[in-house]
Parts: structure tokens; C-alpha cells; sequence
């Protein structure tokens, strides 16, 4: 099929961007959106101009580096999906498909469609792990039985590969979803509650210093979220916030 | 002259009477003391988190945006550990004699024993940590099996173990960073290793975001940087996975070891285009409840390829369940090489059933009926109908491998909970790595190795669930003790000066090697070399190999690095964030690793686990292993060209266990 592709191209940090045009002939359908990219950063190359850059690496949807906004949607049309596995038979023949970073002032730009979230792992250091050391001299792993059902829906939240399509979804820039993910995780499962109250603090603190957006409850992130992660974990959180700020007063 | 300085003593004591005597820093010295951890995987964040809580000041570096994204992310099946919870006859010696028979002899008694050892452990720290693994109704851990062995021992978190333990670990890096004991380094690539008076004292780094070439001291320089698949170009490691920074330390002195011992995992989507830029795996564990097949006719094989007919239409007597056929023992759990070669075989038969003749099935039909069944029965439905039972069996899998359902109907458009999926051997982890001591230490003075960066584990052929374990093992449980032995001499050396000849020389190499590729005026982009090197590997040093192939790759390898060095075109500027930079520095060293791994393999002439050589096999054609020549570890030193290496042999003394010809039949 042919495609034609309008990217953003930004130099650098601060500097302005646009859009570039490029036609591509010749996609296969079996190919992947970055395997695209590839074909398209070989052309460029051998034209001697300069390639895309872009983030990526297992490309199975599992490390969380891709990050694309493809025609208006994070990591593109498609549910429960990232960039790298979209496929192009996702895409019509003769289509033009617009490919842009993650725009967020918490995700500043490095270079055309690569950004920095180094504020999300800020966010987990301010709080988003059990304190417990690694010695290895802890109790028996069966020790505490843990009902199944709470197991799954820890495991269900701890998903979340950190992506940050769920902020560049929302008009607030908010990343209550990523947040909240991790707070559900560790709440849902006894080894995470006796620190569940200040680590929901630290974090949401963390969160706004970051300069992320509020949430207002629009639910596009859940919807673009690749993992499925589901906003009841917001509702969870917001409640954990809420008694918390309330009982540490 | 190699001393792997394994500790006297019966070898369940080993590893205890190690500690016990091993020399130690106290913590008042540790906050003098710096280390570099290179690599961010489960071996690298539990080895600077455990490092960093004992005291020492660590530096963490990783090229990712963010040390959760390390390759290990991408484990899928499971962690195995002898807590014999299934109370099925596990046990600690259980676990070792499994790990080295699967590893084919070819592996350290005393190593694995330790690994065996500390592997319950690892499981009751990471649930202590949150990490959520699979349990059952009851509360209690679930457990699975995996090929090679016949017991439950394997834990995991649906088909995202990798994740939910490096997330565990990257939670216990990220509270020592919160501490600022851990100084965090992403987007930072290690370019060289300083050595002064011989001794590991620094690295220089590229910062990828800005280019700058950074100089970074300390006492000690541990490697958890992955291993090498990507040699082979298309492989199921991630794309960045490479293996310059054990490359670079194999130049400066560490002899690296039995580099030919590759993984080629059986259970792989198969290729599907020129385009293709990796593979993805179908993890092993789906081999718990998949069976493997070929038609037995070529005319079905005809008739499928036609559209004539659907691998549903075949009835059973129709198909062949080669690996129930050839190993009854075993059947579809047969260890990975083993599994591999199989396939193979039946495709160079011509039995193979896409277009391209490299690919057999992978079918879940019978365990849709099996575990229909069962849950109809604890749902106490009457008379369940054959469509409900299937149904409800679907249901099932689906709660145990539904992502990776998911993903390969993604990635092929077919879905397997209605046909079978097609799945071929693809490259996947390399056994092979920096020599270690038993303390894990390189042949140069502190610079260590853990995790898959290392060799001193897994022998010829790894068990599934066992590189999760070791890296663990490692970084939690090992060096963050056997480290201190080297320390305990460095307590009054004070900080180390990044102002001296040995870092300005490194710099200078590094900065010459990367203006080098910069200013090439090549007109051939970095990845049609990869692909290249990639082709050759896999032609003449993958599933089989013969003194002839091999000669010719070397010399075939020797002209394409020529080819490279005079021809690629890298874009842009090496003083700003560009990747092509970066797949050019590491395509660099790979084109030098892929003649040492043919050397390797040249000079290593019997079979033994993922080492298959055509001239050494039994008549009905499994692997022949010569355990009176080739008992040793070979442990290469560097001597300016890859090919030209001197080699050192480690004895492998096997005082515990009977050597045995491999069977699984
Ligand atoms: C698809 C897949 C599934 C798997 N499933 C399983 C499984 O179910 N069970 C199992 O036991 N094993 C499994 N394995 C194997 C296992 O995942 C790996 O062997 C293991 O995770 C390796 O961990 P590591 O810490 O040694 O290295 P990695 O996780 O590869 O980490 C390497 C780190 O080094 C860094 N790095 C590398 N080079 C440099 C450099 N020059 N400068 C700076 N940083 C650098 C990277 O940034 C990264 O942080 C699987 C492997 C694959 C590919
Ligand atoms: S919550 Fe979903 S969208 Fe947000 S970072 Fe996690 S995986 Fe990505
Ligand atoms: S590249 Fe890893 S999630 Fe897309």
C-alpha cells in the first residue's frame, strides 16, 4: 500500500517543530508501525538527510519506550495496543497519518518524537515501592496467604508499563492513572499497606510538582491506555488520598 | 593461570563457609567506597539497590530513558526456585542437578549449587517487595512447569514475570536513589572501561541525550549489561540489547567465555517479511498445555499451504506429534535446544507449513477440551455440551496466557484460540559471556560481571525460568557479598581522580572511534550491515554447524567489518541524541563478537546443548557431546583480532554429579 506520513520534526529541546511530508510506497501490511519508520529512516539516510528519532526497544509492547500520537490518538488507532505493535494493516491504503510526540509540559521533547518522562520515575521514588530491604531474610513467601482475587487486581494495576500515553491523552495532562496504578498495586496487597497512606501523599505531591495536570474525570486515558489499566483505580486512590490527608491532619 | 576460585568443602557448604570467611567492609569504610553499576535488568537494579543499601555509593547507568525499561522487562513465563511447594520431590539439589544436566555438563558444579541455593530466597523477597505473582484460590502461590525438568517449580505473573520483577526491583533501586545512595545515570551508554594499574578504576560514558562524553571513577565497575543475541540481528531481545560494553571489557583483559553457547528458543513467531526488525517469543510455558506438530503427509503439508485445506481439518492419526514421537519421557517439554533442533529437522524435511517452509504448529485444542472439562465439572455444570466445554476450557487459557494470545493475534492476524499458532526456533539468550570467578569477578581487577552479561551459570543450554533466577541470584544475593572480598583492599585508597593520563587516553580512544563513524563518507545506512552479519551468524553459527561454514563466516565477517568501517553512513552529529550513533558503536563490536563466537565454535568440536555440530552426533542424529576432549570452559583472551584469540580451558570438575549422555527420551 502507499501511505503518506506527516511528521513532526523538532531539532532539539526549546526549538520550534513542524511537520514534514513523506511518501511511502510499497507497505506491507504485516509490517509494523516502527518497522515503517525504519523503511523511512533507511530512505532518509540514503538521501543523506537525517532519520526520525523515536523511542523504542522490545518492541512487544512491554518496556513502555514507544511513543507515538498517530492521528490524534496515543500509540494510534487500535485498543489495548502500543506503537510498536500496530500493525500498518491497521491503516488504509492511499491513508495520510499524522505522527507527532507526546505533548505534555511534564514530557518536554528531546528531538522530533522522542521525549523525556523522567518525571514519572521521579514520581515512584517519591514513593511508589515497599520499604523493605533486600536481604533476602524476610518471611516464607506463603507466609500471608493473599485471596486470589486481590492478587489479580494488584497484578491487573501493577500492568501498567509507564508509558505515558494516558497523560498525552488528557486535556489536563494528568497522570492520575499511571499514579494511581501503582498506589492500587501496593494498597491491594498486605505488604504494601502499612506505608499506603504516605506513599499516596508523596506521590500525588510529587505529581503536581511535576507540573501534571488535574483530572476531571473525562476517562480518555483509560480508553487510550495500552494495558487496559482501568480509572476505578483513580477512584481508589482519590478515596486513599482523601482519608489520608484527612487523618494526618 | 585461570583460577575460578571455587571455595573447598562438600558442596552444599560451599557457598556458607564462603561468607563466613569471605572478607568484609565495614560500614563506616562502604561510604568511601564508589561503584559503578552498568545496566539496569534484574541483575543490574538488585545488584546497585542491595549495594546501596550496604553502604557503598553507587552510580546506575542504563541507555533506556528509564532503568525500568531494561530488556528483562520482556521475560514472560516464570522464575524458578526449589521451594517444592507443589510438594512434588523439588529440592535444592533437585534444582542443581536439573540446571547442569539441561546445561548439558558444561557448567560450574559449585556455581549452580549456589544459585539453587539462594533461589527460595529470591521468591520470599519479591513478594516482600509487592510483587504480584500468580495464586491460587486458597492465597497460595501457583506454580508451572517448564521443559527440562519434571516437577512445579516455576513461579510467575501471568506472561509478564520479567516485568513484575524488574518493576520489583526498579522499586528497590528507585527508594535508594529517593536516598540518594544510588546516583541514576539513564540515557547513558558505558563507551570504555579505564584501567589503572591494571585494575578496573572508571568508565567513559556517552551521554545519548547531549553526546557528551562523560569521565566516570570508582573502586569497582560491575557489567549487568545483557547479553549478545542481537549478533544474530533478529532476535527476541530487545533492539538496543548489545554487547559493547562486555566487548570493550574483553579488550581490556577479560577473557570472555565460551561465546558460541547460544539459546535458539523453539516456541518464536516466525519471520514474516525482509522489514522485520525482531522476533517475538511465545514463552515456554505455553508448552505446558501446547502440543507440537507437522502433518505427517506432504500433501497435507501441500493442501495447507494451497488453502485446501486448514490444520483444524486434520485429524489426529493425520498429524505428527514429533516431539511426543521422539522423546515419550518428555514429549513437549523437552529442553529448549532439543525442542529446536526438532523443528528443524522436520522442516528441512520439507514438513513446514507457511509459505516460507520455516514454521510447524503449536496447538491448544486438546487443552481447551482438558481444562474445559475440569471446569465444568467445579462449576457443577451437567451433560456440558462439546461447545461449552471448549468454550470454558478457552476461558482458561485465557487466564493463564492471555496476553501472549493476544499478541500473537496482533502480530500475525490469526487467532490462535480458533486455529493453531505457527511458531520456529528464533535466537533468544546467550549462555556465553565474560569469564567470572566465583566471586563473579572478570579476569580484570574489579571489574565484575552478573546477570546474562556472565557465563558462569547456564553451561551449554539454559533452563526455562533460570536467567530471572540467576540474574536475582546475582544481583541480590551474590556480589553484593563477594564484592567486598576486592573492597576490603581499596578502604584507604580515597576517590579515585578522573584527572589522570589512563581516563585521558580513554577518552581520546573513544571520541577517535566515534568521529571515525561520524565523518565516514559511506553511502549504506547502519542496519543493511546488521542484517548481513545477521544472515551469516545464523546460516553458519546458528541451529547447526560445521568446520566449514564456520571458516568461511569468519572470513566472510572479516570482510563485511572491513566493508563497515569504509562504507557506513551514520547521519547527524555525535555531539546530540542520535540513534543511529548508537546502532553504529554497537554494530561495531558485534561485527567483532561474531568472529570470536565462530572461532568458538570452530575450535569447540562436539555437540553439547545449543552447540550443535553436524560432525559429532548419534546415529539417529541427537547431539554427541565429547566429554573426554572438550569437559572445559573456554575462556578466550584477547589478542588485537577477534579470530587470532588464545585460548585458556577451565577444567570442569564434576565431583557431585555422573556425567550422562543427555536423554529425554
Ligand atoms: C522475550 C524474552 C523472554 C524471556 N523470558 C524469560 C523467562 O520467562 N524466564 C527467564 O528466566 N528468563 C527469560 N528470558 C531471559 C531473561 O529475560 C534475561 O536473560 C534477563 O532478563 C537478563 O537480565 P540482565 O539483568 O542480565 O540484563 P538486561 O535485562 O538485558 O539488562 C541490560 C541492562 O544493561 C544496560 N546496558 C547494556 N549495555 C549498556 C551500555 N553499554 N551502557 C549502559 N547501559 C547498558 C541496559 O540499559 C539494561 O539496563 C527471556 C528473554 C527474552 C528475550
Ligand atoms: S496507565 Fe496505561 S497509559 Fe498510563 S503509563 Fe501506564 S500503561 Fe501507559
Ligand atoms: S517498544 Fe517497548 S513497548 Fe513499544
Amino acid at each position: 500500500m502507499n501511505i503518506t506520513l506527516k511528521v513532526w520534526r523538532q531539532k532539539g529541546p526549546n526549538q520550534v517543530g513542524a511537520m514534514e511530508t513523506h511518501k511511502m510506497t510499497e507497505v506491507s501490511g504485516d509490517m509494523s508501525f516502527l518497522e515503517m519508520m525504519d523503511v523511512l529512516n533507511g530512505n532518509l539516510i540514503r538521501e543523506g538527510k537525517e532519520p526520525f528519532a523515536f523511542d523504542h526497544d522490545c518492541r512487544e509492547g512491554i518496556c513502555g519506550s514507544c511513543s507515538m500520537f498517530i492521528n490524534g490518538e496515543a500509540h494510534g488507532p487500535g485498543r489495548n495496543v502500543t506503537t510498536c505493535q500496530l500493525h500498518m494493516r491497521s491503516f488504509k491504503d492511499g491513508e495520510t497519518i499524522h505522527v507527532e510526540p507526546w505533548r505534555s509540559a511534564a514530557f518536554p521533547v528531546i528531538k522530533d518524537l522522542s521525549v523525556d518522562r523522567s518525571s514519572f520515575d521521579r514520581i515512584i521514588q517519591a514513593g511508589g515501592y515497599v520499604s523493605v530491604n533486600t536481604s533476602g531474610e524476610t518471611i516464607d513467601a506463603n507466609a500471608i496467604p493473599i485471596p486470589k482475587h486481590d492478587a489479580d487486581q494488584a497484578f491487573d494495576a501493577a500492568t501498567c508499563i509507564g508509558c505515558g500515553a494516558c497523560v498525552a491523552t488528557c486535556k489536563n495532562s494528568s497522570a492520575m492513572l499511571f499514579v494511581s496504578a501503582k498506589v492500587s498495586q501496593l494498597s491491594l496487597l498486605p505488604q504494601g499497606k502499612p506505608e499506603s497512606k504516605q506513599r499516596v501523599i508523596r506521590m500525588v505531591d510529587q505529581m503536581d510538582l511535576e507540573g501534571f495536570g488535574n483530572c476531571t474525570n473525562t476517562g480518555a486515558c483509560e480508553v487510550e491506555c495500552p494495558k487496559g489499566i482501568s480509572i476505578t483505580n483513580i477512584a481508589r486512590m482519590n478515596r486513599a488520598f482523601l482519608s489520608s490527608n484527612l487523618t494526618s491532619k | 593461570m585461570l583460577d575460578s576460585r571455587i571455595p573447598e568443602g562438600p558442596l552444599a557448604e560451599k557457598w556458607n563457609t564462603h561468607k563466613d570467611n569471605i572478607r568484609l567492609v565495614n560500614p563506616a569504610n562502604k561510604r568511601d567506597i564508589d561503584i559503578i553499576v552498568v545496566g539496569t535488568g534484574l541483575a543490574g537494579s538488585s545488584a546497585a539497590a542491595s549495594l546501596a543499601e550496604l553502604g557503598y555509593n553507587v552510580k546506575s547507568l542504563c541507555f533506556q530513558d528509564s532503568p525500568r525499561r531494561a530488556h528483562s522487562i520482556a521475560a514472560q513465563g516464570g522464575i524458578n526456585a526449589s521451594k517444592n511447594y507443589q510438594n512434588d520431590g523439588d529440592s535444592v539439589y533437585r534444582l542443581f542437578y536439573d540446571t547442569v544436566k539441561g546445561g548439558d555438563y558444561r557448567s560450574r558444579e559449585a556455581n549452580v549449587h549456589r544459585l539453587a541455593e539462594v533461589s527460595s530466597n529470591i521468591i520470599d523477597q519479591c513478594v516482600a517487595q509487592g510483587v504480584p505473582f500468580a495464586r491460587e484460590y486458597g492465597g497460595l502461590l501457583d506454580n508451572r512447569s517448564f521443559g527440562g525438568v519434571q516437577v512445579s517449580r516455576t513461579f510467575y505473573a501471568k506472561g509478564q514475570t520479567g516485568q513484575q520483577l524488574l518493576l520489583g526491583a526498579y522499586s528497590a533501586l528507585s527508594r535508594q536513589i529517593s536516598k540518594g545512595k544510588v546516583e541514576m545515570l539513564n540515557r547513558h551508554e558505558m563507551m570504555e572501561v579505564v584501567k589503572v594499574d591494571g585494575k578496573a578504576r572508571g568508565i567513559i560514558a556517552r551521554n545519548l541525550v547531549t553526546g557528551e562524553i562523560e569521565r566516570h571513577s570508582a573502586h569497582a565497575v560491575v557489567l549487568c549489561t545483557g547479553g549478545y543475541g542481537n549478533a544474530f540481528y533478529l532476535s527476541t531481545n530487545a533492539m538496543g540489547s548489545n554487547v559493547s560494553a562486555a566487548w570493550k571489557a574483553h579488550k581490556q583483559g577479560s577473557f570472555f567465555a565460551n561465546p558460541c553457547f547460544t539459546q535458539i528458543h523453539p516456541t518464536c513467531i516466525p519471520v514474516s517479511g525482509h522489514y522485520q526488525s525482531k522476533l517475538t517469543l511465545m514463552s515456554e510455558s505455553l508448552r505446558n498445555d501446547g502440543r507440537i506438530w507437522v502433518p505427517k503427509s506432504k500433501d497435507d503439508v501441500e493442501a495447507i499451504l494451497n488453502g485446501s485445506k486448514l490444520p483444524t481439518d486434520l485429524k489426529e492419526e493425520e498429524r505428527d506429534y514429533y516431539l511426543e514421537r521422539r522423546y515419550p519421557a518428555f514429549g513437549n517439554l523437552v529442553p529448549r535446544d532439543v525442542a529446536s533442533r526438532a523443528a528443524k529437522e522436520r522442516c528441512d524435511a520439507g514438513f513446514g507449513v507457511n509459505k516460507t517452509g520455516h514454521a510447524v504448529y503449536l496447538d491448544f485444542a486438546s487443552a481447551f477440551v482438558r481444562y474445559g472439562k475440569t471446569e465444568a465439572l467445579t462449576r457443577g455444570i451437567q451433560n456440558p455440551s462439546d461447545e461449552t466445554i471448549v468454550e470454558l476450557g478457552r476461558e482458561v487459557i485465557k487466564s493463564k496466557y492471555g496476553n501472549l494470545f493476544d499478541m500473537y493475534k496482533q502480530i500475525t492476524d490469526d487467532n490462535p484460540y480458533e486455529t493453531p499458532m505457527m511458531i520456529y526456533p528464533a535466537v533468544h539468550y546467550t549462555m556465553g559471556g565474560l569469564w567470572v570467578d566465583y566471586n563473579l569477578m572478570t579476569t580484570v581487577p574489579g571489574l565484575f560481571a552478573a546477570g546474562e552479561a556472565n557465563f558462569s551459570d547456564h553451561g551449554a543450554n539454559r533452563l526455562g525460568a533460570s536467567a530471572l533466577m540467576q540474574g536475582l541470584a546475582d544481583g541480590y544475593f551474590v556480589l553484593p557479598y563477594t564484592i567486598g572480598d576486592y573492597l576490603a583492599d581499596d578502604i584507604r585508597t580515597g576517590k579515585i581522580s578522573t584527572e589522570t593520563q589512563e581516563f585521558d587516553a580513554a577518552e581520546k580512544k573513544v571520541k577517535d572511534e566515534i568521529q571515525a563513524l561520524i565523518s565516514n563518507n559511506g553511502d549504506t545506512p547502519v542496519d543493511d550491515f546488521h542484517r548481513r552479519l545477521g544472515l551469516i551468524m545464523w546460516e553458519k553459527c546458528g541451529m547447526a554447524r560445521n568446520e566449514k561454514d564456520l571458516k568461511q563466516a569468519i572470513a566472510e565477517i572479516q570482510e563485511l567489518r572491513k566493508e563497515f568501517h569504509s562504507n557506513v553512513l551514520v547521519p547527524g552529529s555525535e555531539n546530540a541524541f542520535n540513534p543511529e550513533l548508537e546502532k553504529a558503536t554497537r554494530l561495531a563490536d558485534f561485527l567483532e563478537l561474531g568472529e570470536a563466537m565462530c572461532l568458538d565454535a570452530l575450535t569447540r568440536a562436539e555437540s553439547c546443548g545449543g552447540h550443535f555440530r553436524e560432525e559429532s552426533q548419534t546415529p539417529d542424529g541427537e547431539a554427541l557431546r565429547d566429554d573426554e576432549n572438550y569437559t572445559f570452559v573456554s575462556a578466550w583472551e584477547y589478542t588485537g583480532t577477534p579470530s587470532e584469540a588464545k585460548l585458556h580451558k577451565e577444567d570442569l570438575i564434576y565431583d557431585n554429579i555422573e556425567l550422562k549422555q543427555r536423554s529425554y527420551k
